[in-house]
């Protein structure tokens, strides 16, 4: 059973968010997607100071055989990257909750992060998928 | 006979089980535009005996001229050694021997091969190959785009002193991918790039500049003044370059104050015979930092659980297989037999020896240039430094002048009236370390003679 903290927000496609409350959401992969990549080598960090639309393809993270895209969860502005997976890109692995943070987003419209699953309904999503 | 497995009833009960009528079914969301038929002019089969002697009488017809022609394809001397090992079971039999597990020794033979590349280059890293020059230039073209994301614009600037060829396949393979290919003019006398010529674009973004060397032309590009003016404007440096020429030129990787960031070529002058055009393979080599970029397959080398030192595929997930359409590149192989030769000839020659088939080249392109000149009415068309090619200008249109010497068994050079018309009457010329002095007088007897006879037309 992968780990689905409950204070963060989820997107079908294996990102969770995190509210910092100051108008800005750090992003990362969940804890199932990282077990399902497996141990990561790469990570292609997203350029700072673009808009990205809820869905743009911003990141992307590669196992030994995979490469997968990191999806924006929400419309915003890139502001940051968690510059140390450049040369440890397996916090990911460890820590997918915590050190392993990929990006941070100024969000256009906060009340989007309503529209994100909750963990009770990534949960389902795990689910379903099994 | 065919060699697939399934029977004609195989093929029914499998049709019959997805309940589709006849295999044509299987394709019929491909229009019908783009299916291939069967090849009309072929015959449908001949035996060994009727094909083994259409073979020898188109063997007869390429000859054995005197060839003092180069313009991409370069008739230097092969060892025996390279294709009697080259053509060894082991190597030539082998289908895609990429898996770790069987293929060791095609694994570290392709390493290396990078590894002489990159040393050769003064790059970093190489690829295990591409199928040739022109399609390596496009595909670096390509990798610059990818790895430039300050620039805006994929604009590439690509200047007329490259290969005609590799400029019209680059255009062919980029053309609807995007990106603005912008043709630079050169110099009209010293044959190569003015550097002021770059000016309209100092303040334009521009994502990559491709500079060759020694350029089409066989003159010597100002490969520092190129380099940095590209990395001073946050463009990418593409170096499109002669292998056999950079044993004994800089090579990219130290080119002005960085180095190229990627560097490219055709590998046929390392141990490939020209046979009529091909097949030739392409090399590409790049620094550490754009690895991630480069198309094509890349061996590396590690250890296994054990400790021991083996050979495998590396960064894959870059390719096709497992990238789809975000792939690098929609190359996911290389060109493993030329390039197996290729790894066999520098091996026997070493670096010495590649500097020496390139120092005789040159200096048989020379002694070509000046025993030319003595003609009357031919002369070298630049003044700038050149290398193992150069042009001449000859009084008369080149075209009959180079049938006449066609005539005489000699491949005198190529005609440049058609790709570069403000040069005149020129041609493109080249000797290697395989041709001798009385080859060369015996070029010059016959230029002088082909001369008369079309004055006198």
């Amino acid at each position: 059973m992968s780990e689905v903290p409950s204070e963060l927000r989820y997107t079908r496609t294996h990102e969770w968010v995190r509210d910092e409350g100051d108008g800005t959401v750090t992003v990362g992969i969940t804890d199932h997607a990282q077990s399902s990549l497996g141990d990561l080598v790469f990570v292609e960090l997203p350029e700072g100071g673009g808009m990205l639309e809820a869905g743009a393809a911003c990141a992307v993270v590669e196992s030994v055989k995979a490469a997968s895209d990191i999806y924006a969860p929400l419309d915003g502005e890139m502001v940051g990257a968690n510059e140390r997976l450049a040369d440890e890109p397996e916090l990911i692995n460890s820590d997918p909750y915590g050190e392993g943070w990929i990006f941070r987003l100024r969000v256009s419209d906060e009340g989007a992060l309503d529209e994100l699953l909750d963990a009770d309904g990534y949960q389902e999503v795990l689910e379903a998928e099994e | 006979m065919p060699f697939i497995p399934h029977t004609e009833q195989d093929v029914r009960d499998m049709l019959a089980t997805i309940g589709v009528g006849d295999v044509a079914a299987l394709f019929d969301e491909i229009p019908a535009s783009l299916q291939g038929h069967a090849l009309e002019r072929v015959p449908p089969q001949v035996g060994e005996m009727e094909i083994t002697r259409v073979m020898h009488e188109r063997a007869r017809r390429d000859d054995q001229p005197v060839c003092f022609l180069g313009a991409g394809a370069y008739d230097h001397h092969i060892p025996a050694a390279v294709w009697e090992l080259t053509t060894r079971g082991e190597y030539y039999s082998a289908y895609t021997p990429y898996q770790a597990e069987a293929s060791q020794g095609t694994l570290q033979l392709v390493y290396e091969y990078q590894s002489m590349m990159a040393g050769l280059m003064a790059m970093d890293v190489s690829n295990a190959s591409l199928y040739d020059g022109a399609s390596a230039l496009a595909e670096a073209i390509l990798m610059a785009v990818r790895a430039n994301r300050r620039s805006k614009t994929k604009r590439v600037l690509l200047p007329r002193t490259v290969h005609p060829r590799y400029r019209q396949v680059t255009e062919t393979i980029v053309r609807n991918q995007g990106i603005e290919l912008v043709d630079v003019d050169y110099d009209r006398k010293a044959g190569r790039l003015d550097p002021k010529a770059l000016a309209a674009w100092d303040e334009e973004d521009v994502t990559a500049l491709v500079v060759p060397q020694p350029n089409f032309l066989g003159q010597l590009e100002d490969v520092d003044a190129l380099t940095d003016w590209a990395h001073a404007r946050g463009a990418l440096l593409i170096a499109v370059v002669n292998p056999i020429a950079m044993a004994v030129l800089q090579p990219p990787g130290d080119w002005g104050e960085a180095g190229a960031d990627v560097a490219c070529g055709d590998g046929q002058p390392l141990g490939i015979p020209m046979s009529s055009g091909g097949p030739h393979f392409g090399f590409m080599t790049c620094r550490q930092s754009h690895v991630r970029q480069m198309p094509g397959r890349i061996v590396g080398r590690t250890v296994d659980m054990e400790g021991r030192e083996g050979y495998t595929l590396t960064l894959q997930p870059r390719e096709q297989h497992i990238r789809r359409s975000k792939a690098t590149s929609n190359i996911c192989t290389n060109q493993g037999l030329m390039v197996t030769a290729a790894t066999i000839h520098l091996a026997l020659l070493g670096a010495e020896g590649l500097e020496r088939v390139a120092a005789a080249s040159h200096a048989n392109t020379r002694a070509l240039v000046a025993a030319a000149s003595a003609v009357p009415g031919v002369e070298p068309l630049f003044d700038g430094p050149y290398l193992h090619e150069a042009v001449l200008r000859l009084p008369t249109r080149a075209a009959p002048v180079l049938d006449r010497l066609a005539a005489d068994g000699v491949l005198g050079g190529l005609d440049l009236s058609a790709d570069y018309p403000e040069l005149g009457n020129a041609i493109l010329v080249c000797a290697t370390e395989k041709r001798t002095e009385a080859d060369v007088q015996a070029y010059t007897r016959a230029l002088t003679d082909a001369l008369k006879l079309a004055q006198r037309a």
